[in-house]
Parts: structure tokens; sequence; C-alpha cells
């Protein structure tokens, strides 16, 4: 935590104005070169960063989800052997899970946009955020290490004693991965919570904050207070592993069970890492796209804490059938109920937003009624999981997974990827294209359902989970699922290509494309490296947007198109 | 934007003022951090001491508490010499600050010690876990009880933990040393000593919870 004044703001060369869209200095050109990238403070490039490497850890692990997907094609295990499925899953989970859904929208769109959304130069630890970087690629690189080195088969869950006691694969080295990147999370939790607490411009109260700034602050609570819980848990894993200390090894009188607890305290909270972040986007991208007023402000801000909250209390829904007490188990259902209620009111308020709202159908706007089907979808199911009948009837089952993968991949990767859009002219500059973002945004939403649709149904059927064969009558649908899978692949290559392209050859965006409001919207894109050329004075609550407003323009400009 | 700027207040800040607050609150957030961190390993204490109330209760008298309440001692001086530290600062007076500095530094330095004599006789004991352990030697009774080697696995697991705490905190104050010897604090801007400070009072926290828990409860009868 050095306080020194090491960043002097150097001497600014002309800057060519804005009007006409000519070039004028921003974070992007500010300097160049490697040291100029790799030293920087400046938190959207270190959000750029982050952009890079969470997208090769992407389509990382979805490379191990195409080798289980293909696997899966046939009844008998025919493609991989039995332990080689094992890993795959495993490092499927891995990957996704701690180096790319939870880093997604804090540490991308989060780390750019927090500090220009409430008109702030930087994050209040420039240097943190940086270090917040190089310890998640540092743990990036143990657990690929552990990878190429003959991976893991523990699942993503590291459950003892089998974790501890009896897997040959390397369980210590992808701990220790995942030891590190944690501080990773908890770095960049500190720093948001700071910076939204005490860097805020003035006249903007609490109230009059961005939701998406609500969402992750919830979120950088969760983070503080869980993250250090599975470090600890799993720094119990590596002793118990590496010395037979006992702590887990029922042998030795220790509990697995206390692993579970421990391991789910953090766990379950961490879905809720994945999907507030995704939740504060949507509320910024349908506002913008229905031209009204986030509907129940406060309800949906509240919300965010509500789920942080409530969401901490909710871990035992994950061990109904490990032997904990049905006491335990009666009180964690309920609770389990309890958090689906401000989850609901985020999904009716959203919907309420788009009531009588001036609804355009850009990509972004395809990506949040993707995220609010799915999600809705993903959320119900989870209560049928939270009633303790049901549970027993489903658990280990791809009912869990077809659950799970509708919140993480139909919650969290679609808003991921409507922030993305939304906000890549003010991150780049430049527009992507329009039709091959619906294209692919159509893609995705089709190709996902494909996937994951069956993948109920399987569940409900008894097909297990973590399994590499099954039997022929449910052959069926798994080769829906893998169909729908090569659909969702081709999905998610179509916004690299065209991001990249875009670069180049992408239209001019010019500083609001989306007539947003928002002071991100307020400064040139890219923004300048300080962000504001003068500190901005906020005098009014956000998302003044009116739908009537816009239907005027749109009709005058269809009058004039015929007139011309 | 650099002519409005002191010197000491880094470029996010407006003024010394909310850089103060900032990495104030920062450091509060991350000791909120350590307590959770810590809090995992506590559970799995209360857990098992509940579980095997017995075999934690004979295991617990193994424990020096002379060199635990020694330490304890040792501990809650460097607090305060840490608290002189920070007030030095405040008050500008560099020789001071740096005083305060190493005999925290020299205090923090014993508590290490002592506790790394207890490691030891803990080797010399075999009460290590591990496949040396045996407190058959120490105790007849150990044989009906064959659990107690998870007290002294939590133990160490704690106390290790709370010693390496003690490592970056010297570490610490090494580098404000070093700050404070260059002459970079003043009595405006002294707040990297009150934020180590917080971190060197957290730490001593821990130990005031660790030193009960597996050195007095529950050892008297």
């Amino acid at each position: 935590m050095e306080m020194d004044r090491t960043v002097v703001a150097e001497e600014r060369p002309t800057i060519i104005d804005t009007v006409t869209g000519a070039i004028r200095e921003n974070y992007l050109n500010a300097n160049y070169g490697l040291k100029s990238w790799f030293l920087t403070v400046d938190h959207k490039r270190i959000a750029i960063l982050y952009l890079i490497s969470i997208t090769l850890f992407f389509f990382l692990g979805g490379s191990f989800a195409v080798m289980i997907r293909l696997e899966l094609i046939t009844p008998q295990g025919d493609l991989v052997q039995a332990e080689t499925y094992n890993k795959l899953f495993t490092m499927h989970g891995i990957v996704m899970v701690f180096f790319f859904l939870i880093p997604s929208i804090p540490a991308v769109l989060g780390n750019f946009l927090v500090p220009i959304m409430i008109g702030a130069r930087d994050m209040a630890f420039p240097r943190l955020n940086l270090a917040s970087w190089y310890i998640y690629v540092v743990g990036g690189l143990f657990t690929l290490g552990a990878m190429i080195a003959g991976g893991i088969d523990t699942g993503w869950t590291f459950y003892t004693p089998y974790s501890t006691s009896f897997s040959n694969t390397y369980v210590i080295a992808t701990g220790l991965g995942i030891f590190v990147v944690g501080f990773s999370s908890i770095l960049t939790g500190l720093n948001f919570i700071v910076t939204i607490h005490k860097m805020r411009a003035p006249g903007l109260t609490w109230f009059r904050l961005p939701l998406f700034i609500w969402s992750n602050y919830a979120t950088s609570i969760i983070m503080v207070l869980g993250t250090p819980v599975i470090a600890v848990t799993i720094l119990l894993v590596a002793l118990e592993r590496g010395l037979h200390i006992g702590i887990f090894d029922p042998a030795l009188g220790g509990d697995p069970i206390l692993f579970q607890h421990l391991f789910w305290f953090y766990s379950h909270p961490a879905v809720y890492i994945m999907i507030l972040p995704a939740m504060g986007v949507i509320s910024e991208l349908v506002a913008c796209f229905s031209r009204r007023r986030v509907f129940g402000y406060k309800f949906v801000a509240f919300a965010s804490l509500g789920i942080a909250v409530i969401g901490f209390l909710v871990w035992g829904h994950h061990m109904f059938v490990s032997g904990q007490s049905s006491y335990a188990g009666m009180i964690f259902s309920f609770l389990s109920f309890i958090v689906a209620i401000p989850s609901a009111i985020k999904v009716f308020n959203w919907t309420a937003t788009m009531y009588k709202g001036s609804i355009s159908y850009d990509t972004p706007m395809l990506y949040v009624m993707g995220f609010i089907g799915l999600f809705t979808i993903g959320g119900l199911t989870g209560l049928f999981l939270a009633c303790l009948g049901v549970d027993i009837h489903v658990h280990d089952t791809y009912f869990i997974v077809a659950h799970f993968h509708y919140i993480m991949v139909g919650g969290t990767i679609m808003a991921y990827l409507g922030g993305i859009h939304f906000w890549w002219p003010k991150i780049t500059g430049r527009m992507y294209p329009e039709g091959w973002g619906k294209f692919s945004a159509l893609l995705i939403f089709v190709g996902f359902n494909l996937t994951f649709f069956p993948q109920f149904l399987l569940g409900y059927l008894g097909m297990p989970r973590r399994y590499y064969a099954y039997p022929q009558e449910f052959q069926v649908l798994n080769v829906m699922s893998s169909a729908g899978a090569s659909v969702l692949g081709v999905g998610y290559l179509l916004p690299l290509v065209y991001f990249l392209w875009s670069l180049r050859y992408g239209r001019i965006a010019g500083s609001n494309p989306w007539k947003a409001t928002g002071l991100e919207w307020q400064t040139s894109s890219p923004p300048p490296t300080e962000n504001f050329l003068a500190t901005p004075v906020v005098t009014e609550e956000p998302y003044q947007y009116s739908p009537e407003e816009t239907e005027a323009e749109y009709a005058m400009t269809k009058k004039e198109n015929v007139n011309v | 934007m650099s002519e409005t700027h002191s010197s000491l207040v880094a470029h996010q800040f407006d003024d010394g003022v909310q850089q103060k607050q900032a990495t104030t609150l920062g450091m509060w957030v991350f000791l909120i951090t350590e307590i959770m961190f810590f809090g995992g390993l506590i559970l799995a204490y209360t857990v098992y001491r509940i579980k095997y109330p017995e075999e934690f209760h004979h295991a617990s008298k193994h424990l020096d508490y002379v060199m635990g309440t020694v330490n304890t001692c040792i501990l809650l001086c460097s607090s305060l010499t840490m608290a002189f530290a920070v007030h030095a600062a405040q008050e500008g007076k560099r020789k001071l600050t740096m005083i305060f500095i190493v005999v925290t530094m020299v205090l923090g330095a014993a508590f290490l010690g002592v506790k790394g004599w207890e490691y030891y006789t803990k080797y010399t004991d075999h009460l290590i876990p591990g496949p040396n352990y045996d407190l058959n030697h120490l105790w007849e009774g150990a044989g009906l009880l064959p659990k107690t080697q998870l007290f002294f696995s939590l133990y160490f697991a704690m106390t290790g933990l709370h010693a390496f705490h003690m490592l970056i905190g010297l570490g610490l104050m090494t580098w404000l040393f070093v700050k404070t010897k260059r002459g970079r604090f003043s009595k405006e801007y002294f707040n990297p000593v009150e934020v180590c400070g917080l971190y060197w009072h957290f730490v001593d926290i821990v130990w005031i919870f660790l030193f009960p828990l597996l050195y007095l409860v529950d050892r008297s009868h």
C-alpha cells in the first residue's frame, strides 16, 4: 500500500479535438510498447490485460468441454479413458469457475467501468490493481503447469478424502494455483469497495450510482468475506495431502463433512460472485435499450445486497445428502427459497422496465432478453433443487449440471457478452458489425438451449453426472446436447473474430453511440488516461431516459426518410 | 492536474484527506479478509474441540503455558511500542519513530524466537503430527485417546499461520524503517505508519484469541 506519488502526469502533446472524431489522445495511444502495458497502473489497460487472459482461459476451458461432449455422443466410452474423462470435467470446471467466470465481469468490465462510472481518475489503489492481474497470471500458470504435467481428477470441488488420500493426480499444485488466484479476487474486491466508498465524483450520492456499481459493490463484499475461507480450506487440503495432519481424514479423527462446509461456504457465494455483476450489466442494458428508467431502482440496488448477505447462509443446500443434520437441511432449504426473492425482484423489475419502453433490438438487448429467460429457468430449477425431497431424486444427476449451466453460462456469459458488445465502442472507440453480432447472439441462444435443455431431461430420467459411459436409452438426448454444443462453440468463436476485425475496420463509434446516460458515455471513446478532462459533477439520478422522446425522434427520422 | 497536487498525494486522489481515508479503509477491509482467513481455522478448532473434548483437554496440557504467557506479554508490549511509533510519526519526530519501530521489531523477533523454541521442544517430544507423532511416552493415558494428534495439527496450523503473519509484519516494519530514515514521513503524511500499525495490532489480536484457545481453556482440572 505505497502512497508515494510515483506516477506523474507528463506534459500532454497537443490534443487534436473531437467534434470531427479526429485523433485525440486516449488511454490506448497515450504511450506504446510492452513496458507501457505490463507496468501500467491505468485501470482501463489492466482491464484489457484481464480481457485477453480470461479469454484465453475461456477457450481453454471450452476445449475441455468439447472433449467431454465428443465422448458423450456414444453410450460406451471410446474417445478417452475413464481417468482422462475425470480429468477433463475437473479441468473444465476449475478453469471455467476460477479462471474465467469469477474474474470475468468484475475484472474486465468492472475494472474498466467502475472508476469511470463514478467519475474518478482511477481505482483507489492502482498498483494493487496491477498486482491483482499478476497474481491472477501466476495462479493461472501454476494451474496450467499442473494440467500439462498430468492434470487433476477430483472434480472442481476437491472433495476429501478422495483429494487428500486417494487421488494420484496433481492436487496440491492445482490447489495452490487456486489459492493464489483467490488473492487476485480479494484485491479486486478490496479495491472496488474502497473506490466506491471514497472516490465518487461530487454530487454522486449512493442513490445516484448506476446499478452496475451497486452490484459490483455487493460482489466485492462476497469476494472479501468468502475468498479467504476457500484459501484456508485449500491450504488445509494441501497440508492434509502433503503431511497427513488428519484434519479431514476420518482415520485420524478428521471430518470430511467439515471440508464440505468450508468449501461451500465460499463456493456457494461464489455463484453470486458470478451472477451479481451480470445482473448489474443487465440493469444498465435494459434501461438503455428500453429507453426507460430502471423500474424500482432502490429495490434492484438493495436486492443486490440482499443476495450478497443471504447468499452466505445457503451453502448447506449442496450437502442435503452428505449426512449433515436433517434439521440443518430444512433450514438451508428454507433459506435457499428466501434467496430466490431478491433474484425474482430483479427479474420482475427488468421486465417492468421493458413494459411501455421504446425497445430496440440491438445485439446487447438480444443478450439481455436471452439472459432474463435463461436466468429465470436456471433460478426456478434451483428452487426444485432447494426442495429436500426433489433434491434426493435429482442430486448428482445431469439435472444439476443443466441447472447451474443455465445460471453460469445462460446467465453470466450472456450478460458478459452483452456487456462487452455494449461497451466495446467505449473500450476501443470502434463499433462491432451489428449484423454479425445479432447472428451470433441468436446462435448462442439456440446452441445453449439445445445443449443444456436435454440435460434437464437426462438428469430427471436418472443419468448421473461425471460418468463417461451411459445406457443406450440416453443417447438421443446426449447427441442433441453435443450438437447444441457445437452450435454454441461457433457462436462463441464468431465474436472473437469480428471483435478483432472491428479493431481495424469497425466504424468509428463516437463518444455515445447508444445515446446512453451514465458518466462513461460523457467522456470520449476511448477515454483519455485520466478518464475525464475535468472532474464531472453529478446533479441527477441515473437512467434519465424518455421513451416518448425516443419514439418522437424515431417518427421524425421515419418521416424525413419518406420525404427524401 | 499536477499543479493542484501535493507531491505526497497519489495521482488518483484529489487531496491528502481522501488518500488517508482510502488507505485506512483499504487496510480495514484487508483485515476483515484476515478475520475470515483465521476464522476457517478457528471453526475447525471449535468443531474438533466439541467432538473430542477429552483428547483436546489432555493434549493441551502438553503446551507450555509459561512460554505462551511470556509471548503474550512480549506481543502486547510490541503493540504498545507500535502505537508509540505511530504517535511519534504523527508528531513528525523522525528519530523517535525509528527507535520505536526498531523496538517493535525486536519484540516481534523475540516472539518468533520463543515460538521457535516451543516448536523445537515439540519436536524433541515427538508431538509434531506425522509418522513420528507419539504422546504415549509422555502420558500413559494416550493409548486410550488416539485422536490427540488433531489438537497438535490445529496448534501448528494456527500458530504457524500466525507466525507467518508476524514475518510479514517484520517485513513491513523494515520497509517503514527505511522510509522513515529517508525522511519520507511528516506530520502531514504518515499514513503508511498508521496502516501498518493497524496490521500489527491485528496480528497481535489474533494471538490474543489463539493463546487462550490453545493454551488455557479447560486445562485447570
